[in-house]
């Protein structure tokens, strides 16, 4: 059991970390039926701007900085790409996105020459060592999962309480009436971007301050998972993206603890066909309606 | 006849790779109650969306208060007083009673209390409701809710698709005696029905329209009497 402690450490914090792009995947689905593709290559250009950005300037400076270009991208991402196909089939919207991902990619490959990035100079504090439950581990992992559960709670309140939240409630479920009521169905959307692109760089910012460096294809894993994460909570629902999201990141790091470690991933995208086939719904999930 | 609030002229909308309405001119005076009758498919619901914007026509003028408001965006035209309760009710069901009434005033900054009491007052079944979620109310009450946040945009003129759609004899009545008092507060209302009866007995001016036409208009008293339209909206 003691020998499991890190791990289910581990589990907890990449859970976090899934979690803050899982929401990305659901909010956007939830308003516009879309998979946002591109979602993942969003994380992995927040990681880049990190890298970069650290070493140039100082933290409160970058982190900022980080935080505004990985929104920018993410509403230029709908405001280009998505935007001109509203009333377009959702496949074409799909295409569309899977485009974007890969010119992303490519882009991030002509600006790196195609070298991952060494995260040289990490945030300070949340990269030092410390030792919890006789495991030792960066304290990033701690702040990981106490982070994404704070920003959860603003979250929720956001879309519970605010107006802004009541019309993105309002559009998910009917653009036509929800346009009749005075909403901008185009000012949703874009928010809707917005806060997923912010919870992705913080995500980014979490994620890449324990890893060595960041590489062209460094969004696409994770983002994978956090894609099987939001349909295994229910896609479209928030907290099923939290529960799916640390359900997902505890079993694989579980399964490394076991000594697994080569399984870990087989057993995340075997977990997405087993829900697909039993409850495409998934845990929080609501009955598929399509919109009228 | 007052001046008219709404004023139509030679409006032209196509739906679907199909004419839908062909050059159809009517006006509608400020303070009264004015039903479009027809059958399924004569383009009522069609002029509806295209005033409100949901749709933009073909040709034509749409104007209120004598100004040219033909394809203004939606948002635009509820801003300027125009408020559509559209067909099917339409209530947003994840929203609770008093949400969905919060959100027929999105555009307003000033304080609904008072709108929110005047609804409630009107339909207090929806009090009782307040905390439901929209979609676990009945029919007849989700009506009354989609009357309601039409009404929470303080609406100068407010359009009605086929409100008795699918609804109660008795329940439908309450709905129109409810129709009634809100126009006796000021509001002009344009009503399209399919149970013309009703529509008649409870409009001042009514006109029929077919195949994208309108055929005969008259008084509400007028048009009930009349053979033809006996014939074909009445059954009698």
């Amino acid at each position: 059991m003691q020998a499991l402690i890190p791990y289910i450490i581990n589990g907890i914090s990449a859970g976090g970390q899934y979690a803050l792009i899982a929401i990305g995947y659901t909010l956007v689905y939830g308003i516009l039926r879309l998979i946002n593709f591109a979602h993942g290559d969003v994380f992995m250009v927040a990681g880049l701007v990190m890298v970069y950005a650290t070493t140039s300037m100082p933290l409160y400076l970058s982190i900022p900085l980080v935080l505004i270009v990985t929104v920018v991208l993410g509403f230029s991402i709908e405001r280009v790409a998505y935007k001109p196909l509203r009333s377009a089939p959702r496949m074409s919207l799909m295409i569309s996105a899977i485009g974007v991902s890969y010119l992303i990619q490519n882009l991030a490959f002509y600006l790196t020459g195609g070298l991952a990035q060494p995260v040289t100079k990490p945030i300070p504090w949340i990269s030092d060592m410390i030792t919890i439950f006789g495991a030792s581990t960066k304290r990033v992992t701690v702040v990981t999962p106490v982070l994404t559960l704070l920003l959860v709670v603003v979250l929720v309140y956001l879309i519970k309480k605010t107006k802004i939240g009541m019309g993105m409630r309002a559009a998910a479920k009917d653009f036509e009436t929800a346009q009749l009521m005075g909403v901008k169905i185009n000012s949703v959307i874009s928010f809707t971007f917005v806060v997923g692109s912010f919870l992705a760089a913080v995500g980014a910012i979490l994620y890449f301050t324990n890893y060595p460096s960041v590489g062209i294809t460094s969004g696409s894993l994770p983002g994978l998972r956090a894609f099987v994460a939001a349909v295994f909570g229910g896609i479209g629902s928030i907290p099923g993206a939290v529960v799916g999201a640390f359900i997902i990141g505890l079993c694989e790091e579980l399964i490394k603890g076991l000594g697994y470690s080569t399984f870990s991933d087989a057993f995340t995208f075997a977990l997405l066909i087993i829900v697909l086939c039993v409850k495409p719904t998934g845990i929080f999930g609501e009955k598929v309606t399509d919109k009228v | 006849m007052s001046e008219a609030i709404l004023s139509i002229k030679d409006l032209k909308v196509n739906y679907g790779g199909i004419e839908a309405v062909k050059g159809i001119s009517f006006d509608v005076p400020e303070g009264s109650i004015v039903t479009l009758i027809g059958a399924n498919g004569a383009g009522k619901s069609s002029t509806l969306r295209t005033v409100a914007g949901l749709v933009k026509p073909k040709s034509g003028i749409i104007q209120f208060k004598g100004e040219d408001i033909t394809g203004k965006s939606s948002i635009d035209i509820v801003k300027r007083g125009i408020t559509l309760v559209p067909e099917g009710r339409r209530i947003f069901p994840d929203l609770t009673v008093l949400e969905n009434l919060k959100i027929g005033a999105y555009l307003r900054k000033d304080d609904l209390k008072e709108d929110i009491e005047w609804v409630y007052s009107l339909f207090p079944r929806l009090k009782e409701r307040e905390w439901q979620a929209g979609g676990t109310l009945s029919g007849g009450e989700q009506q009354m809710l989609a009357v309601g946040r039409a009404l929470m945009s303080r609406p100068k003129l407010m359009m009605m698709d086929e409100p008795s759609l699918g609804l109660a004899p008795i329940v439908v009545r309450d709905i129109f005696k409810i129709i009634r008092e809100i126009n006796k507060k000021g509001v002009t209302i344009l009503l399209i029905e399919q149970n013309a009866n009703m529509a008649l007995q409870t409009a001042d001016y009514g006109y029929v329209l077919e195949t994208g036409r309108i055929g005969l208009s008259g008084t509400g008293a007028e048009l009930l009497a009349n053979e033809d339209v006996k014939k074909a909206y009445l059954g009698t």
